[in-house]
């Protein structure tokens, strides 16, 4: 575009104004991209669940157990394809509460056939299939303790101890990658015949139970039925869609989009402030120049677009450096991964980033162009430069 | 692009009021000028009468509250404001007392600014702002800064950018009117060659006797009229 040189300069002539207020807009935009990261961190479970998956599990707490059978008997509930129970195990590696990750014994190949999101090459799953002590773990969590297949890996856990009183034992037979964006890669999963033969007590108890039904628009329907099937037995169950089970868990901690929402909105404004002011600034103190622009024939149009391209590149040069920042901070990987082992911003926050950064620039130049395109070339010529 | 009757500047009975407040000064009032093309036309009166005014009108910037402005066979008062300015930018090259560089810009990129408006390429753009620098001898300067200038090169850049578009009308107001002696001399100067040697029609607004015999003819403006007589 023309003039585009004049825009530039115009932005170079206050140049510690421009670098504060392309700082503040900086800074707002990396603030943007780790929210966005980190709602994502804690939504995670609730973007990858799957629409035609259900968790069953006891009625009264998530802590309570219920009988491996029930597997079988909730394959045999109209509209269910398959059942796969989950068991916490609450495995600690080296003594050291710190290093927590998920882990849990299951049934390979029906856990495998579940998740699909978790995707294990044959030759691993061969492997598991034929050690009963073989375990295998996300691509996050082998690269954070550094883990190689074949590497045995003790680990105690506080409710489930080994019946020899001391440590279980495992061999890391496969390492599982994300099929989807969002999946967490940082689980440890092993055999539940393994788990149930080594446990001190317990035995033919598990956590509760994935389900998926065959057809996702039924899956009320299925939840009541399966309820129904185990009303007035000694482990009744509430079984619920995988994407309300995790929202659950972040309704626990808070209603996190909305606070994020809340604190953006903030940053936001206050940035619109500090934009606009600038804009502002920048288009007073040139009120003599605006008249010559008008004096050698730039229309009102070209004035106004001048002023907002001005306020365009200045956001665009804060804004898009702010995400990118925030994209390489993220793309580095979760900086604490044992809190938040899912962490990446999502390719629709980074686009929805790049629209406010746009939306930004035109607010704030808005009124200073107008009023720019407004001023009457006479008058305007009469302030000196 | 001289008119009907061979006036490239037709005014006639042009009124113009300002409002301060709720009172209203009449600053020109049933004012005539003709001024015919490749004329050289000083125009003076004492502060406040109303110069500046009249040259807005003449070149576009301002509209007269009545009577009519007529450039060539162009009726400009009753144009929009859009025309207007694509008018101005065809036909009109402006010099100010205090220059009114962009300060951010060069004194090329000064120059070329009206271009800008224009369909020519940035090789043909660099044509004739060399063309435009060279007249008022201010090759050597192109980049620099205005602040780097001295108050004359500053005139001189203001100049090359009033002339760089080849304008049907050239309007200066108090040109000198900033400027020591020496320097003020040399712009008359260049202005005059302009008007000699390059037929350019000039109207230059000054207070400075020195610059207006420098013209080929003088009007005074005073009590909102003109005449040819100088004012007791
Ligand atoms: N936009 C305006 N509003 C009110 N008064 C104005 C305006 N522009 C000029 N004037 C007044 O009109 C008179 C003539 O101004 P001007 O044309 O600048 O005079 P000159 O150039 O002869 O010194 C002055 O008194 C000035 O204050
Ligand atoms: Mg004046």
């Amino acid at each position: 575009m023309r003039g585009l040189g004049l825009v530039v300069s115009n932005l170079k002539r206050r140049k510690l104004r421009t670098a504060l207020t392309m700082l503040c807009i900086f800074v707002a935009f990396v603030l943007f991209g780790l929210l966005c990261a980190l709602k994502e961190a804690f939504t995670a479970g609730v973007t990858v669940a799957g629409a035609d998956r259900l968790i069953v599990r006891h009625k009264v707490s998530l802590i309570m157990l219920l009988p491996v059978t029930y597997g079988a008997r909730m394959e045999q509930v109209p509209g269910v394809s398959s059942a796969v129970h989950f068991t916490w195990f609450n495995g600690i590696y080296q003594n050291e509460p710190k290093n927590f990750f998920a882990t849990m014994p299951v049934n390979p190949e029906a856990f495998l056939d579940l998740y699909p999101e978790y995707a294990l090459s044959d030759d691993q799953k061969q492997a598991w299939s034929e050690k009963r002590a073989g375990a295998i773990v996300g691509r996050t969590l082998a690269e954070r303790f550094n883990w190689k297949i074949g590497d045995r890996i003790p680990l105690m856990s506080p409710i489930w101890p080994h019946k020899s009183g001391g440590a279980w034992e495992f061999e890391i037979v496969g390492v599982y990658d994300g099929a989807k964006k969002g999946t967490d890669t940082s689980g440890f999963f092993f055999r539940y015949d393994y788990f149930d033969e080594g446990r001190a007590q317990g035995e033919g108890m598990v956590g509760w139970y994935g389900v998926r039904v065959n057809d996702p628009d039924h899956a009320d329907e299925v939840a009541r039925a399966i309820d129904a099937e185990f009303a007035n037995s000694p482990y009744e169950t509430k079984a619920e869609p995988e994407g309300a089970f995790a929202q659950g868990f972040v309704q626990q901690i808070g209603n996190v989009r909305t606070m994020l929402l809340a604190i953006l909105s903030a940053v936001f404004f206050t940035i619109l402030l500090v934009a606009g002011t600038t804009m502002a600034q920048a288009v007073r103190e040139r009120t003599a120049e605006i008249g010559v622009l008008k004096a050698v024939g730039f229309g009102n149009g070209r004035v106004l677009g001048l002023v907002l391209a001005e306020s365009l590149v200045m956001t665009a040069a804060g804004g898009l450096a702010g995400l990118g920042a925030a994209w390489l901070f993220t793309a580095q990987g979760s900086p604490v991964p044992a809190m938040l082992p899912v962490f990446y911003l999502p390719t629709d926050a980074l686009i929805a980033g790049v629209g406010m950064v746009l939306a930004l620039g035109i607010a704030a130049g808005l009124l200073p162009a107008l009023s720019a395109m407004r001023l009457p070339v006479a008058v305007a010529l009469r302030k000196h430069v | 692009m001289s008119g009907q009757n061979g006036a490239l500047v037709h005014i006639e009975k042009v009124n113009k009021t300002f409002r301060r407040g709720a009172e209203e000064i009449h600053i020109l009032s049933q004012l005539n000028l003709e001024a015919p093309q490749g004329e050289f036309l000083a125009l003076m009166g004492p502060s406040g009468s109303g110069k500046t005014t009249l040259l807005n009108l003449i070149g576009g910037l301002d509209r007269p509250t009545s009577g009519s402005v007529r450039i060539g066979d162009e009726q400009i008062d009753r144009m929009s404001n859009r025309r207007l300015a694509a008018w101005r930018a065809r036909h009109i090259g402006l010099v100010f007392q205090f220059y009114n560089l962009l300060p951010v810009l060069t004194a090329e990129r000064n120059v070329e600014l009206p271009l800008l408006l224009t369909g020519l390429s940035s090789s043909q753009r660099r044509r004739h702002v060399e063309a435009a620098l060279s007249v008022v001898g201010l090759t050597h300067r192109a980049k620099h800064y205005p602040r780097t200038l001295s108050g004359g090169e500053q005139q001189r850049t203001g100049i090359a950018r009033a002339i760089v578009t080849d304008p049907t009308l050239l309007l200066c107001d108090e040109p000198t009117g900033d400027l020591d002696r020496k320097s003020g001399d040399e712009i008359l100067a260049l202005l005059q060659a302009l008007n000699r040697e390059h037929g350019k029609t000039i109207i230059m607004v000054t207070h400075d006797p020195h610059a207006s015999a420098r013209a080929t003819r003088t009007v005074y403006l005073d009590k909102g009229r003109l005449s040819s007589e100088k004012p007791e």
